[in-house]
């Protein structure tokens, strides 16, 4: 059995706008892939795609064989998929410590039940605990996520979406906004990974990139364009002209 | 590390405050005004069943974010359905608070099973809707309901086979009261629970809810089928306590009353819900009784300035005063 998510001829139109174009990817297990490109190549739209907040105009989505096209967002985040958002997607009128309780009582299909306290269950407890340290979130633990400097937000951000334990994870953007004082704290949770956790990095910053991506994909207006290691991918002439603008020759 | 053994230290303490001074609060203030207002006891009765009311809707709209308009639909198949049975099956008080309980609860699942897809303005049309066919058809079924003469001939037995209801309306009060109480606790608990935090997350953000995985409908349609249980429970604490069914349970002015209520006192908190209806009532009694005509101004202008200068609601006036000194 394939393991690991395939990604076949996926296309999403926007009405006449084409924003995803014959997109076919592999992303096995233990994958670290970076997806880059220009603003509005599409890369958050393809993020959207296999998570199922958007559903493609054409083509196939497989997670470990199986066709998950036509699955609903909740159902493949049960299945394993998970993603941060570009734009800060948080939990905004309760504490730090809820935004990462609540997911980790979703992934333990805890939130139907209405008869026992959120914060009895000691195993949970002491996973929040220590995903709060993990990125030195403790001391922020009682704040409201809305009273957060946009930064730590972006942490919290991270550290919910690690809290749902994927097998999938797609990564947004995760260092935009994030203070350069605070950066390590992003690298150093992404190298901190599981090994045979598949990683879709969606990224500008491109020491970010070759820190964490043994392979890269460049989108441009919805299709790729070249696909391979960073060292390929950094000596690609359509890239550097793509980067380095044409005018540089 | 001082420091935080002391917040540790202290926090069981605060919260075991807020757990029981509530509680207690409102089990002496029910006291007092039994004994303070014994001539009022009608009206205290109805401000504890609006309680009652507007607590269930503080779990959909308050917790859950959801808008709705027609929250009387509930309210008004449970005052029915206590009614009839009643006059019908069994005289047995609280067997007929569950009788509305479950009809509350049904309505809302078959509803809910619709609105909860809906979002916004069409939520809130739809939900209104919905009230409606049901005062429509209570209007028609004249046979059954009694139409707009409502349904009348209610009589009911003791509680619990002992307590009678009397003419001056002690028990009625102290039944409602129970009633409030229970409920009250029960809420407690469930907006304490990783559901209730699930329905906090859901007013947060909807699309993140998806993101970690919460099948979102299923949720909502549970919080609205609770909500909608307790409303039922509202409407029959009124059919038997006032022996009577009004076709005006169903009336779009009482969906709307309930949000102003929770919004004045505070959505999401629970006991702004009581704090909401407590004033609103009152002040809508004594300015009544003062200007028959012109009450709605007095409560007009004091919704305003609640929503101008406090935002959350009646019950941030106290953090508020503490912030400004
Ligand atoms: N819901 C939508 N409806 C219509 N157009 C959309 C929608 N979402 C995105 N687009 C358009 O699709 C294109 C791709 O957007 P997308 O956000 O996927 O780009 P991106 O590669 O993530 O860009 P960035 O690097 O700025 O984040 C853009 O032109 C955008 O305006
Ligand atoms: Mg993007």
């Amino acid at each position: 059995m394939t393991t690991g998510l395939q990604v076949r001829n996926v296309s999403k139109n926007f009405g006449g706008l084409r924003v995803a174009r014959d997109i076919t990817l592999d992303l096995p297990a233990g994958a670290r892939t970076a997806l880059i490109g220009p603003n509005g190549a599409g890369k958050t739209t393809f993020a959207n795609l296999i998570i199922g907040a958007l559903e493609p105009t054409s083509g196939s989505i497989y997670l470990d064989g199986h066709d998950i096209s036509k699955l609903p967002e909740a159902t493949r985040v049960g299945a394993g998929i998970a993603k941060t958002f570009q734009i800060t997607n948080l939990f905004r009128s309760l504490s730090v410590r809820d935004n990462v309780r609540l997911p980790i009582l979703e992934r333990e299909r805890r939130t139907a039940s209405f008869l026992r306290r959120y914060d009895g269950d000691s195993a949970v407890e002491e996973e929040v605990e220590k995903t709060l340290a993990e990125f030195q979130l403790l001391p922020l633990a009682d704040h409201l996520v809305r009273n957060l400097a946009y930064g730590q937000q972006r942490l919290v951000e991270l550290a919910l979406t690690l809290s749902l334990k994927p097998r999938i994870l797609i990564l947004d953007e995760p260092a935009a906004g994030v203070p350069s004082s605070d950066s390590h704290l992003i690298i150093d949770a992404i190298k901190r990974l599981p090994a045979d956790l598949s990683v879709l990095i969606i990224e500008h910053d491109m020491e970010l990139v070759f820190e964490v991506a043994n392979r890269i994909i460049v989108l441009v207006n919805g299709t790729i364009l070249v696909e391979g290691t960073p060292q390929e991918i950094s000596q690609d002439p359509k890239v550097r002209e793509l980067y380095l603008g044409a005018g540089h020759g | 590390m001082s420091a935080n053994s002391t917040i540790a230290a202290a926090r069981p303490q605060i919260r075991g405050a807020a757990t029981f001074l509530p509680p207690i609060i409102l089990l002496a203030g029910a006291f007092v005004a039994f004994w303070l207002f014994p001539y009022d006891l009608g009206f205290m009765t109805r401000i504890l069943i609006m309680m009652v009311f507007v607590l269930s809707f503080d779990l959909i709209l308050g917790y859950a974010g959801i808008a709705t308009l027609g929250h009387a639909a509930m309210y008004g198949c449970g005052a029915y359905a206590a009614g009839l049975f009643a006059i019908h099956v069994s005289a047995d008080p609280l067997l007929g608070l569950a009788i509305g309980a479950a009809a509350g609860a049904l309505i809302a699942l078959v509803s809910g099973l619709l609105l909860m897809r809906a979002h916004g303005l069409s939520l809130l049309m739809l939900s209104i809707a919905v009230t409606m066919v049901l005062q429509e058809t209570a209007s028609k079924a004249r046979g059954i309901t009694g139409g707009a003469d409502g349904l009348t001939g209610i009589s009911m037995g003791p509680v619990l086979g002992i307590f009678e209801f009397d003419f001056i309306g002690k028990t009625a009060f102290w039944y409602a009261f129970c009633v409030l109480f229970v409920i009250l606790l029960v809420l407690r608990v469930v907006v304490a629970s990783p559901f209730g935090l699930a329905l906090r997350g859901i007013k947060d953000s909807p699309s993140r809810m998806r993101a970690i995985g919460t099948p979102l409908y299923r949720r909502k349609v549970a919080a609205y089928v609770l909500g909608g249980a307790i409303a039922g429970i509202a409407g029959a604490l009124t059919a038997q306590i006032t022996s009577l069914v009004s076709i005006e349970a169903f009336n779009f002015a009482l969906s709307a009353e309930v949000m102003v209520m929770l919004v004045l006192g505070g959505a999401g908190r629970l006991y702004g819900a009581l704090i909401g209806t407590l004033v609103f009532m009152t002040v809508h009694h004594i300015a009544a009784g003062i200007d028959p005509f012109n009450w709605l101004f007095v409560i007009g202008f004091m919704v305003l300035a609640v929503v101008f200068f406090l935002p959350e609601g009646l019950i941030s006036l106290p953090k508020r005063l503490m912030r400004l000194d």
